[in-house]
């Protein structure tokens, strides 16, 4: 497991540790990755935070047309992986879940242990540094900077 | 009345039970419930689902077949899990006064009518 931010490490830690899932990655809502476990390559994890980013503001745009507020999570079964999205509010902007577990756990224990998740990030997150909003000229030297925090390289 | 909702009538109905959940075992998912104020039933749906497959795979692997009833007892009471069919498990919360025997009785059968 790797993450940006320290303070993530502990509360992401016990929900990989309760829930037994497979994949976990936490990112911003424009898709900067925050922390992620079990990804091998970083295309894989520059691949799955677009993807998650993109489907989460589809789906907030549908809920807004459906005249419904914010979507809680969306799952997605599949025979031998499911997938679970998840947006959620913290003191650092908006965060997206993107987890990936097997028949070895339930959904019903994914969303309960991300949800403690959660709570737990929402209290301990640092007040005092506001998110900088990212720029064109920056995306891809942060980009960079974050794959190889990540995954030691770039 | 639905046949879910008439099961768990039937076994809140006991004395010391404090709630009966119908989940889908697979999910973890709750279904339908009547609980007493206090308990959390996602949680308790989440954690019983999850009990119950690990239990029902233990049993496979000890050569025992299917879990027919499972009682967790605990200092503050007992978890009761009756398997049914189609992916379903009934679960009850109850307290330590409760007469579990009883509430062992229509679990099984109640468990057996609604699916």
């Amino acid at each position: 497991m790797r993450a940006l931010e320290p303070w993530v490490i502990d509360p992401l830690q016990t929900f990989l540790d309760e829930s037994s899932a497979r994949l976990t990655l936490l990112m911003t809502s424009s898709g900067q990755v925050v922390a992620q476990h079990g990804f091998s390559r970083s295309l894989d994890v520059m691949t799955a935070a677009a993807l998650g980013a993109g489907i989460v503001a589809s789906t907030d745009e549908l809920a807004r047309l459906m005249g419904a507020t914010r979507f809680g999570a969306l799952v997605h079964h599949g025979v031998r992986q499911s997938c679970m999205l998840s947006a959620f509010g913290t003191p650092r902007g908006r965060w997206i879940g993107l987890v990936v577990f097997g028949p070895e756990t339930s959904v019903g224990i994914v969303q309960l242990f991300f949800d403690q998740m959660v709570e737990q990030l929402v209290t301990i997150a640092p007040r005092e540094q506001a998110p900088a909003p990212v720029l064109a000229e920056n995306f891809e030297g942060e980009l960079n900077a974050s794959l190889k925090a990540l995954f030691g390289r770039q | 009345m639905s046949a879910a909702q008439t099961a768990l009538d039937r076994v809140t109905r006991v004395p010391g039970v404090r709630g009966a959940i119908i989940l889908s075992a697979s999910d973890g998912l709750v279904v339908a419930e009547q609980l007493m104020d206090g308990i959390d039933g996602r949680a308790a749906a989440a954690l019983a689902g999850s009990l119950v497959g690990r239990l029902t795979r233990a049993a496979r692997s000890a050569g025992l077949g299917e879990p027919a009833f499972v009682q967790l007892r605990s200092e503050g009471g007992s978890i009761l899990a009756a398997p049914g069919g189609q992916d379903v498990v009934l679960v009850a919360v109850a307290g330590p006064e409760a007469n579990v025997g009883l509430a062992r009785l229509e679990m099984l059968d109640a468990a057996g009518r609604f699916v």
